[in-house]
């Protein structure tokens, strides 16, 4: 075919529709993206633009306050003086950090945190210059602020602790978020000047409900950073309140009882498992560690032997001793022991050619004489008999070996041995002493409280409260209960055998007698018990000598007599015997519960011996190891 | 007329509806030109204004340029263009770095934007003296394939991708036009796609990275990526009504960067909306209709196919520079004409629009003497 210039024209004119068509089609495509982002991806580009131009300038919310059940104060928030620098609007940094360090005497590893905190800085960020500033000090930072632009001087928030020590191990304490904990939550509050997480107790296993929602200043920005205008602030919502079912005047006075001792005591409500008072000593100051602690002070803590950084209620285990003979008691009736069987008790109990020694010769006694004068003979033959795969379902169904609910960072729950754990134990142990069957030495140290038996004091102290009311209390720490737990199905005349006589050991001839309350009408009953640190060597006991070797001293109780309300625990690490270093404080404890004076009075003739309250001898304590620090400082 | 008692007639035969409408397109210009600012006719919005007002007056004086002028100087001038293509590449190669201006002392000359006309205009002129009965031969195909080949890979070089895209794209417009085979066209369009993977090994490092970041632009938002996705931030953000003139906080911020440059559509959207957005596209439009008009109504095989290759021109300036604000296409750096602030796509622009003048006056002054 010949092409012409006519076709050639027709060519044109076809080709120009085709051009013409894939222009109005880009052009229909253009409009219709334009449409799509501008309309149907309107409100998410809308919330990016908000995203760019709108920035927050933190103002972290105050910490939620720490109550306890009669709304008295255990951590609240005391109003501090902070300064803090935004890099962005400082205009002589040098020369900024010159006066700064001069006024707040700040020293050469702060100044070069800040410097470095200052490069990192992005945008409106601020750095914190101090935390913590005494009145004077800022007052003169604020009096120089006009040549100091960028500096910002700021009201921030402290946390207190009003009774210091005393709640330490309770409600641990805060401080500065660090590196890890920002990477795991990657909330930029964290890294905010002044604003600090639990990192202990309640504090830490409450933060959540502590922490409250930061506010801040709402700032218009550049992408540069500078600042535009400010916008209205957003309002902070601080932390909710926390109620504890702590009774803080208890908690205080029970922590100032335990004095000097390295030991732990804890009361509960044994109607509803509230946990009135939980204890252990010497404790570190939560104030002091939330400032910051330094390194001797921390040092000082560490190496301590009485180890103020352990909380002896919940992660110190011991072996109960004596203490878990009602617990016996109640699973001999069980099984059929009749409590008025006698058992005669020559001073000890021969198992083959072993002879187990009691701690004396109690003669004929019967259950409750038993319990009265702590005779090992009695438990010993008594437990032989039933076996002691027939006392552990007791000794667990009255809260040994129990891990509780409770919010708390970590808990021991010890051992309740019987022959399967045993043999699960000592499955591949090639020792003759350790078999992995349960032998009938076994049983006899476990029904004294020795062995393999381990528990931890809360669980001593619900064990106490099972038996005082019958119910299945379950330890509680949050909030105030009125309603009591539900029974736990034990027979009321067994508990009635085992309750006379835990009233015999403090209001008969038994083994506390020594410790009866100096009230009217408001009996005691317990039940003391001394655990080996050691095994028995030669003639030492473990009643003298060294300090380290000594016995604990253990004592669990519950008051009054006629109708149970309170329950309880008391461990005295090293304190050589229940009767003698345990029991005293439990009655101290108790008889605050009904008579602060005369509680007080007692207690005051104590510390007047210890050399001043814990709040002055805690105060010694830190000035001493400031001196020690400035001391090391000197010679570093 | 009662207009034409009175104006004088050479004014009047001006062809004012495209008047109107490419000013109408630098008002909104110059109008986000002075809101990019921050509310200020300094640093841009004036000095684009008289830049505009200079290269309209220019172009308007070249629609009484007659065809055959034009026809006579198209060889010549494209030589002239390729040569300065290498004088500017040469240059750049001596020292070392990206070189697109020639400096002539009084003037700074960017050769590759004279080259968008010129590409269309030599291939038309090309095509008119091929004879029609060998449209469908190789001599038809490899001189126009050298035409456009050689300052593209020279423009390539510089480099800047926008720009030698934009050459290849016109040129292959109008041997689309001249009624090559169609085979040719949709065969080079699958090798194309077979060849892009060797293209991209061929890119510069920078020019690869800105076509990831264009097929993931959230890859990398505060880096390569953050043009895009602030632009469609932008965009998107304006709604139907915009923000208001003067309230867009992208380009007020600096959050957009370039917004008063290729990115100029997103600062004019942000604060226009939609509703500006649509107008501003129609507006461009009708102006490439009004360009395609004067090719179908073109007498001679120059006319029809020069007036439609710079018409293409202009649709695609247009065209790539909106597909790359709103994320369709890569970041090649295409200004907006007539929008974006700059005079060297102004001048490719008018050039073009003085030409599609000159061959329409022509078809009128024809019409009224028959």
């Amino acid at each position: 075919m010949r092409l012409t210039a006519a076709h050639q024209s027709l060519a044109f004119s076809r080709r120009m529709l085709l051009v013409g068509g894939a222009q109005v089609a880009l052009g229909g495509l253009l409009i219709g993206r334009l449409a799509y982002l501008s309309v149907s991806q309107n409100e998410h580009y809308r919330l990016l633009a908000e995203d760019n131009r709108v920035q927050l300038i933190i103002v972290p919310p105050r910490r939620g306050w720490i109550v306890d059940r009669n709304n008295r104060p255990i951590a609240i928030n005391r109003s501090d003086f902070r300064i803090d620098l935004i890099p962005e609007q400082v205009e002589d940094p040098k020369r900024t950090l010159q006066v700064l360090a001069k006024l707040l005497d700040l020293g050469a590893d702060e100044v070069d945190r800040i410097i470095r905190e200052m490069k990192a800085a992005r945008g409106y960020k601020p750095v914190q210059v101090a935390e913590n500033v005494p009145y004077e000090r800022y007052a003169a930072v604020t009096v120089r602020l006009p040549e100091l632009p960028g500096v910002q001087p700021m009201r921030g928030f402290s946390r207190f602790y009003p009774a210091g020590p005393a709640v330490g191990h309770l409600v641990g304490y805060v401080g500065a978020a660090s590196a890890a904990e920002y990477e795991k939550e990657k909330n930029p509050l964290l890294i905010t000047p002044g604003f600090k997480i639990g990192k202990e107790g309640l504090e830490e296993t409450l933060e959540q409900r502590l922490r409250g929602t930061p506010g801040g200043q709402r700032v218009e920005l550049t992408a540069r950073g500078k600042l535009v205008r400010e916008l209205e602030p957003k309002p902070d919502r601080s932390g909710a309140t926390v109620k504890l079912a702590i009774d803080a005047q208890l908690q205080e006075f029970a922590a100032r009882r335990l004095g000097e001792e390295s030991g732990s005591c804890v009361i509960l409500d044994c109607l509803t498992g509230d946990i009135l008072a939980m204890v252990s000593m010497p404790a570190y100051d939560p104030n002091s560690f939330s400032d910051g602690i330094g390194r001797t002070e921390w040092r000082m803590l560490s190496e301590d032997p009485r180890k103020p950084l352990l909380n002896k209620v919940l992660n110190s285990l011991y072996p109960p001793g004596s203490t878990i003979k009602p617990m016996g008691a109640m699973a001999l009736q069980l099984h059929g022991v009749d409590p008025t069987e006698r058992v005669f008790c020559p001073g000890g109990y021969r198992l083959g050619n072993r002879f187990f020694r009691c701690l004396g010769r109690h003669g004929s006694v019967d259950m409750r004489r038993a319990i009265a004068k702590s005779c090992n003979t009695y438990f010993y033959s008594m437990g032989h008999r039933i076996g002691y795969d027939r006392i552990a379902p007791m000794a667990r169904t009255l809260g040994l070996g129990q891990k509780f609910d409770l919010p708390v960072v970590s808990q021991s729950f010890g051992t309740v041995p019987d022959s399967a754990w045993k043999a699960r134990r000592f499955k591949d142990s090639p020792r003759l002493i350790e078999r992995p069957d349960w032998t009938a030495s076994d049983t006899l140290n476990a029904s004294i409280g020795q062995g393999f038996l381990i528990v931890n004091p809360l669980q001593l102290a619900v064990m106490a409260g099972r038996i005082a009311s019958g119910r299945d209390i379950q330890p509680r720490l949050l909030g105030a209960h009125r309603e009591p737990a539900p029974l736990i199905g034990l027979d009321p005349k067994h508990l009635e055998t085992v309750r006379g006589g835990m009233w015999e050991v403090v209001n008969g001839d038994g083994t506390a007698g020594a410790s009866r309350l100096p009230l009217d009408g408001i009996e005691m009953c317990g039940k003391t018990g001394t655990a080996q640190v050691r095994r028995i060597a030669g003639g030492q006991r473990g009643q003298s000598g060294d300090w380290r070797y000594r016995d604990h001293g253990l004592f669990v109780f519950f008051a009054p007599f006629a109708n149970p309300r309170y329950a309880g625990a008391v461990v005295i690490e090293h304190g050589l015997g229940g009767a003698r270093a345990a029991a005293p404080v439990a009655k101290d404890v108790l008889t605050f519960l009904y008579d602060r004076d005369k509680a007080m009075a007692s207690l005051s003739a104590l510390e007047q011996q210890w050399g001043g309250t814990l709040a002055e001898r805690t105060a010694r304590r830190g000035q001493a190891i400031e001196a020690a620090a400035a001391a090391a400082a000197r010679s570093a | 007329m009662i207009f034409s008692a009175i104006i004088p007639q050479p004014l009047a035969r001006l062809p004012w509806r495209l008047i109107f409408l490419v000013a109408g397109i630098a008002g909104i210009g110059i109008i986000t030109l002075y809101s990019a600012a921050g509310g200020s006719s300094q640093p841009w919005a004036l000095k684009q204004g008289l830049t505009i007002l200079f290269f309209m007056t220019l172009a308007v004086g070249m629609s009484w340029i007659r065809e055959e002028t034009i026809r006579a100087l198209v060889f010549p001038a494209y030589g002239a263009i390729v040569l300065m293509l290498i004088a500017v590449d040469a240059m750049g190669f001596v020292g070392k770095g990206a070189q697109r201006w020639l400096d002539l002392g009084f003037i700074r000359l960017q050769p590759s934007e004279f080259m968008k006309p010129a590409i269309v205009l030599v291939l038309a002129r090309f095509y008119e003296l091929l004879p029609a009965g060998s449209i469908r031969q190789w001599r038809a195909i490899w001189p126009a394939a050298l035409m456009i080949g050689v300052p593209w890979f020279l423009i390539l070089v510089q480099p800047d991708l926008g720009t030698a895209t934009m050459v290849l794209l016109s040129g292959l417009t109008v041997m689309f036009l001249a009624g090559l085979p169609m085979w040719l066209f949709l065969g080079g369009a699958g090798l194309v796609a077979a060849a892009l993977p060797i293209v991209y090994a061929m890119m510069h490092e920078y020019q690869r990275k800105r076509v990831l970041i264009f097929l993931d632009p959230e890859s990398d938002p505060l880096g390569a990526g953050y043009h895009i996705t602030q632009s469609k931030i932008a965009i998107g953000s304006g709604g139907i009504w915009g923000k208001g003139y003067l309230q867009g906080s992208q380009s007020h911020l600096d959050y957009l960067p370039e917004g008063h440059t290729d990115f100029v559509f997103a600062t004019m959207v942000e604060e226009w909306g939609l509703v500006g957005g649509v107008l501003l596209i129609l507006a461009f439009g009708l102006v490439v209709r009004w360009g395609m008009k004067v090719a179908a109504n073109c007498r001679t095989r120059f006319g029809q196919l020069s007036a439609a290759g710079l018409t293409v021109t202009i649709f695609f300036y247009v065209t790539i520079n909106l597909m790359m604000v709103m994320g369709l296409a890569p970041v090649v750096g295409v200004p907006l004409p007539l929008v974006s602030w700059g005079g060297s796509a102004v001048m490719t622009i008018m050039i073009c629009l003085g030409i599609l003048m000159a061959l329409e006056r022509q078809q009128r002054t024809r019409n009224t003497l028959t």
